[in-house]
């Protein structure tokens, strides 16, 4: 990569390119492990990955959509109203 | 594809991107014409994207692929060439070049995330709303049938086609490497429900997918070089299919769906069913 390049308009990657989006939630999802069963479906389905291996959520980034709560097979996900 | 994009929540485009970037691997170039997918890229001077994006106008996306193909050919290097583009910009929009595209034989991978308007701009009607569904041009719901593109996609015989939908990520990561291994200008439809255009909770968006493969309104097939094969998702649908209700319901845009309009969507739903039977039975 030369300098010239460094130089150029153009965008780069970069993790939450559209800054934080963890504040559009209103309902944010909490794992009960008692209940879960560890078999992943919530971080597959997680359109923005913001579940990793070890099935936590990233907060962060994670906008409250509810698809895992849903699409859990134990009910093991909750989602609870933000407090702020 | 980097966590955080600015899709909205629920988005089930996203959901579908990030398997399709996860098989197509990092040697990989995106050409994305304008629709959902140049919004969730980010801000500059940054984007969610891993990989090169062209972002392009509207109607040009598989003519600037196809420029890109040949000469990443010529010069020797395999990289994937991908085009992904709405509805609005394969349907209506994008039809002539991709036309074209397929005609030349160019080595690429076309997909078409179908959320059945145009999202970005506002829900506005597309080639590939379904009849019945309202959106903010056709307030009333539409009157006019969805466009099969998928059987003038056939009609250009490509080596390799299939239809997927965002609630059955591993298929289309299954789906996505097959296509990348062929020579020649492959196809892949996925329907991506889109929980503020189709008015229903963000939650609902995985289960809406697979509701729509259930009742049969989508069937997951491959074509290749000619021979049908449906999905086993769409087999099971065949056999036993959940009645269409149960998929127009919880959809804020078919809400006073005319009876009739239900009825003529169940015939077409049979009519499809039977046409790709028989062309699976035939190419067998």
């Amino acid at each position: 990569m030369s300098s010239a390049r460094e130089r150029l308009a153009m965008s780069r990657p970069k993790e939450g390119a559209a800054g934080q989006t963890g504040s559009w939630r209103v309902f944010k999802p909490v794992v009960d492990r008692e209940k879960c069963n560890a078999c992943g479906l919530c971080a597959m389905y997680c359109p923005d990955a913001a579940i990793d291996k070890d099935l936590n959520v990233d907060l962060r980034f994670c906008k409250g959509c509810g698809i895992c709560a849903n699409e859990c097979p134990k009910k093991a996900i909750d989602m609870v109203r933000e407090e702020k | 594809m980097l966590k955080c994009t600015s899709a909205c929540a629920g988005c089930s485009d996203s959901l579908a991107l990030r398997y399709v970037l996860k098989a197509a691997g990092p040697d990989t170039v995106m050409v994305v014409p304008a629709c959902c997918t140049s919004v969730i890229q980010g801000i500059y001077p940054n984007t969610a994207f891993n990989v090169p994006v062209y972002n392009i106008a509207f109607g040009a996306a598989a003519a600037c692929a196809s420029g890109m193909s040949n000469a990443f050919r010529a010069a020797g290097k395999k990289t994937n060439v991908i085009v992904y583009a709405g509805d609005g910009g394969t349907l209506d929009i994008g039809i002539q070049a991709m036309s074209g595209a397929f005609e030349r034989g160019t080595d690429f991978l076309y997909i078409c995330y179908d959320n059945e308007a145009y999202g970005n701009t506002g829900m506005q009607r597309s080639g590939g709303t379904p009849m019945g569904a309202k959106t903010t041009t056709t307030p009333t719901g539409k009157t006019d049938a969805k466009k099969d593109i998928d059987a003038i996609i056939a009609a250009h015989d490509p080596p390799y086609m299939a239809t997927a939908c965002a609630a059955y990520p591993q298929d289309i990561f299954k789906k996505v490497q097959k296509a990348l291994t062929f020579r020649g200008p492959t196809f892949l439809h996925i329907l991506a429900p889109c929980p503020p255009g189709w008015r229903y909770p963000t939650e609902k968006s995985v289960e809406i997918g697979k509701l729509a493969v259930k009742t049969g309104m989508w069937v997951l097939y491959e074509r290749e070089y000619g021979k049908v094969t449906i999905g086993p998702q769409s087999k099971a649908a065949m056999k036993k299919p959940l009645p269409l209700e149960e998929y127009l319901s919880p959809q804020g845009r078919f809400k006073g769906i005319d009876p009739k309009i239900v009825e003529i969507l169940k015939q077409r739903i049979a009519k499809n069913y039977q046409r790709l039977a028989a062309e699976e039975e035939a190419s067998a």
